[in-house]
C-alpha cells in the first residue's frame, strides 16, 4: 500500500516537473533569439584595420535581460565602429557553472576576444583560463572575477568604484524618507558578487552619515533579503520585509529584477514605504511617472559594452596591455587602468520624473 | 520480458550513436578531441549521481537531495579548508558528509517508514540550507593549485579529463555490482515486489539503506569533482541537477515503477543529453531553444520508458487494474 503510494508519487513528480520544465521551455523559447551576426562595413581608422573580420562573443551573466540587452548594444555599437563580428552568447540562468558551458562554447568555435560579465567570481576562473591559454582576449565588463584571479583577464570594465554604488543608493533612500527611519536591502543571490560588495559599503555609510536612520533588525546583516533575481522570489521577499518589520521605512533593491518587483508590489499592495535601488528606466518609467519611485539610479550598461570591446579589440592587436596605469580611447573618452586591472566609467546616474522620458527610450 | 527491457536499452546506444552523428554533421566544431573533454567535464557529475540513482530507482525508491548532498560535500570541503584544514582531509571530510546525508535518507525511509519522495523533498531544502549555513554568502575560493588542475586539467598524454578516470572506475563497480552480484539481485528483487522479496529472506531494509548510502556518498564524489571543476565552492551550485540526473536515468530504461534498468542504458541517456547539448550549443541554438529542447527530451524521457513499460506489462498491468477495480467494488458494497 504504502509503496504503491510512493510510486505514484513518483510518477506524478516526474510527470510535472518534466511538463513544467518542458513549458518553462516553451515560455522562454518565444524570447526572440539573442545572436547577431551581421559582418559590419569597414571604416577608417587604424585599429579599425587591424580588427576586421575580428570575432567577439559578448556574453552576459544570463540572456533575456534587459539590462543585458542594453549592455549588448553598447558592445554591438563599438564591433560596428571596428569592423568586428560579435555575437551575443550566453547561459538563461546567471550562474557560473552554466556560463562555465558558454565559455567552452568559445573556445570550442575559436573566438578572437571574449567580453563577460562573471556571473561568478570564481566558477568561472579556470575555464576563462583555459580560453587565455587559447589565445582569447579576454574582458569583464559590469561583473569582475575574484580579486585573486585578476590574471585571468586583461582589464575589467567597471561602472564606478563599488563603494560608491552602496553609498549613493544610501543618499537616495535617504533624502526620500527625510533621512529618518529603518531600512532593509532586497539584493540578488547571496552569492552575488557585485551587489555583496556594494551592501558592505552601505552598511557603515548609514550609520555614519545619518544618524536618525538604521537598518531594520538592527544590523545590516538582518536587514538584507535575497531575491535571488528572480521576479517571483523578489515580490515574496519584498513582502517578507514588510511583514516582519512593519515600520520600515525604505528599501534599498541593488539589482534590476529587485527593484522592479518592488515597484509593482508597492504599487499593487499600496503600501507606504519608499523604493529605490538600482533600476532600468525603461521597466521602471512607468513607476517614476505615477509616483509610485521617486528615483532610481544606474550606470549606462551602454558605455560598459562600447568600452569593453574596446579594450577587447585593441588588447587583442596588443595596442593596450591592461596594466595598471596603462590607458586607452574609447570613442572620444579616455580610460585608465586604475589598482586591480580595473577601469572605471564614473558615477552612478540617476533617473527621476525629469528625465525619465528620455532615456526609457534608451535602455 | 528481458528481451524487450534489453531493447530499451540498445535503442538509447543507438540514441546517443545517431546524437555524434548528427552532431558532427549539423555543427563544425563539434567532433574532436577538446569538444568531448568538454562533453565529459560537463556530464561527469550527472553520470556518477546517475549511477546510484539507477539502483535507488530500481528498488522502488528515489532521491530527490542529491544535487543538494553534492552541493553540501562541497560546502563542507570549502567550508573545512577555509577552517584551515589540509585540503586533502577537508575532501574525505566532504565525502563523509555526503554518506551521512545519504544515511540520513535511509534512516528516515527505512526506520520510520516514510515514503523517499516526501522524505528527499524535505532534505533537499534541508541540505541546501546547512550549504548556506556553512559558508554564509561567502564561496570559497583558492584552493589550492595541484587540486585545481586535477579538476580541471587532462590526463598528461591525453585528451581525457582526470574526472574521467573517476567515472569509469566507478561504473565499473556499478555494473558490476548491479548485474553479477547477489546484492544486484536483490536490487531487482525488491524493486519488482518488495513484500515477496522480504519473504523470500531478502533484508530489504538493510539493502535500501545500503543504496541510499550509496547514493549519498556518490553525491559526495560528484560534489568533490564538482569543487574542483570549478576551482570554489558555493553555497548555491548544482541547483536543478536533481531533475537531470532522474530523467537521464529514466531514460536509460530504469523503470520508475522499480524493477527494471541497467548501469549502461543511463550511462548512454547521460552522454546522449550532453552531446545533444553540446551540438546545438555549437550549431548556434541560443540558450532558451536549448531549455525548449532539454525540456522536450526530458518529456521523451519519462514518456517513452514508460510506453514501452507499458506494452511490456499489459497482461500484468491489466490484472493489477481489474484487482483494484474488484477491491474498490468491495468497497462500494
Amino acid at each position: 500500500m504504502n509503496n504503491r503510494l510512493i510510486k505514484s508519487g513518483i510518477k506524478a513528480f516526474a510527470l510535472t516537473s518534466v511538463l513544467a520544465l518542458g513549458i518553462a521551455g516553451c515560455a522562454s523559447g518565444t524570447t526572440e533569439s539573442a545572436s547577431t551576426e551581421e559582418e559590419t562595413p569597414a571604416a577608417e581608422e587604424t585599429t579599425e584595420a587591424a580588427s576586421e573580420g575580428l570575432r567577439i562573443a559578448i556574453m552576459p551573466k544570463a540572456i533575456n535581460i534587459g539590462y543585458f540587452a542594453a549592455w549588448d548594444e553598447g558592445a554591438q555599437a563599438a564591433c560596428e565602429e571596428l569592423g568586428a563580428s560579435c555575437d551575443y552568447i550566453g547561459p538563461n540562468e546567471a550562474t557560473g557553472p552554466a556560463q562555465v558551458q558558454f565559455i567552452n562554447q568559445v573556445i570550442q568555435e575559436g573566438y578572437d576576444a571574449l567580453v563577460i560579465s562573471a556571473a561568478d567570481q570564481n566558477a568561472i576562473v579556470p575555464a576563462l583560463e583555459e580560453a587565455a591559454a587559447a589565445g582569447i582576449t579576454i574582458v569583464t565588463s559590469d561583473a569582475d572575477v575574484a580579486a585573486e584571479s585578476a590574471s585571468a583577464r586583461l582589464v575589467s570594465i567597471l561602472p564606478s568604484a563599488a563603494d560608491r554604488i552602496g553609498t549613493a543608493e544610501v543618499d537616495w533612500v535617504a533624502e526620500e524618507v527625510g533621512e529618518e527611519g529603518s531600512v532593509a536591502i532586497l539584493s540578488a543571490a547571496a552569492t552575488a558578487a557585485n551587489q555583496n560588495v556594494w551592501i558592505a559599503a552601505m552598511g557603515p555609510y548609514l550609520e555614519a552619515t545619518y544618524p536618525n536612520m538604521s537598518w531594520v533588525g538592527g544590523s545590516l546583516d538582518s536587514a538584507v533579503f535575497y531575491g535571488d533575481d528572480d521576479a517571483t522570489k523578489s515580490v515574496e521577499q519584498f513582502n517578507a520585509i514588510l511583514s516582519q518589520y512593519p515600520d520600515v521605512a525604505g528599501i534599498i533593491a541593488p539589482t534590476t529584477v529587485g527593484v522592479l518587483a518592488a515597484a509593482q508590489e508597492k504599487k499593487a499592495k499600496g503600501v507606504d514605504v519608499a523604493v529605490t535601488g538600482l533600476g532600468l528606466p525603461s521597466e521602471m518609467a512607468p513607476y517614476i511617472e505615477d509616483g509610485t519611485i521617486a528615483k532610481v539610479g544606474l550606470w549606462n550598461p551602454i558605455d560598459l559594452g562600447y568600452v569593453a570591446v574596446y579594450a577587447a579589440v585593441l588588447g587583442h592587436n596588443g595596442e593596450f596591455d591592461g596594466a595598471v596605469g596603462a590607458s586607452f580611447t574609447a570613442g572620444e573618452t579616455t580610460y585608465e587602468v586604475v589598482e586591480g586591472g580595473i577601469a572605471y566609467l564614473g558615477d552612478p546616474f540617476t533617473f527621476t520624473i525629469d528625465n525619465i522620458a528620455t532615456f526609457k527610450e534608451i535602455y | 520480458m528481458s528481451r524487450l527491457s534489453f531493447s530499451w536499452d540498445k535503442g538509447v546506444a543507438l540514441f546517443l550513436v545517431l546524437a555524434v552523428m548528427w552532431g558532427t554533421l549539423v555543427a563544425d566544431n563539434f567532433a574532436n578531441t577538446s569538444n568531448l573533454a568538454f562533453v565529459l567535464r560537463d556530464v561527469t557529475e550527472f553520470a556518477i549521481i546517475a549511477l546510484a540513482m539507477t539502483f535507488l530507482i530500481i528498488s522502488g525508491e528515489i532521491d530527490l537531495s542529491v544535487a543538494s548532498t553534492l552541493n553540501l560535500a562541497s560546502a563542507s570541503t570549502g567550508f573545512l579548508f577555509r577552517e584551515g584544514l589540509p585540503f586533502e582531509v577537508a575532501m574525505v571530510g566532504g565525502l563523509l558528509v555526503g554518506l551521512a546525508c545519504g544515511l540520513f535518507n535511509g534512516f528516515l525511509v527505512t526506520k520510520l517508514g516514510l515514503p523517499s519522495l516526501a522524505v528527499t523533498i524535505a532534505t533537499l531544502a534541508l541540505y541546501r540550507g546547512l550549504s548556506f549555513a556553512l559558508l554564509g554568502n561567502q564561496p570559497v575560493n583558492q584552493l589550492p593549485d595541484f587540486w585545481i588542475s586535477i579538476g580541471y586539467g587532462k590526463i598528461p598524454g591525453t585528451f581525457l579529463p582526470w574526472s574521467t578516470i573517476v567515472l569509469v572506475i566507478l561504473a565499473a563497480i556499478a555494473w558490476f555490482i548491479l548485474h553479477h552480484t547477489r546484492f544486484g539481485r536483490w536490487t531487482f528483487a525488491i524493486g519488482v515486489n518488495a513484500e515477496a522479496a522480504k519473504f523470500s529472506g531478502i533484508p530489504v531494509q538493510r539493502t535500501k539503506m545500503t543504496l541510499f548510502a550509496m547514493t549519498g556518498l556518490m553525491s559526495g564524489v560528484a560534489g568533490i569533482v564538482y569543487t574542483l571543476r570549478f576551482a570554489s565552492a558555493s553555497p548555491d551550485g548544482a541547483v536543478g541537477f536533481e531533475l537531470s540526473i532522474i530523467a537521464a536515468t529514466l531514460f536509460g530504461g530504469v523503470s520508475i515503477a522499480g524493477g527494471v534498468g541497467t548501469i549502461w542504458g543511463v550511462l548512454a541517456a547521460v552522454f546522449s543529453l550532453g552531446v545533444i547539448r553540446s551540438a546545438l550549443q555549437l550549431s548556434g541554438f541560443s540558450a532558451n531553444s536549448l531549455l525548449m529542447v532539454s525540456g522536450g527530451l526530458l518529456l521523451i524521457s519519462v514518456i517513452a520508458p514508460r510506453v514501452t513499460e507499458a506494452l511490456r506489462n499489459r497482461k500484468p498491468a491489466a490484472a493489477k487494474t481489474n484487482t483494484k477495480k474488484t477491491l474498490r467494488e468491495v468497497g462500494n458494497e
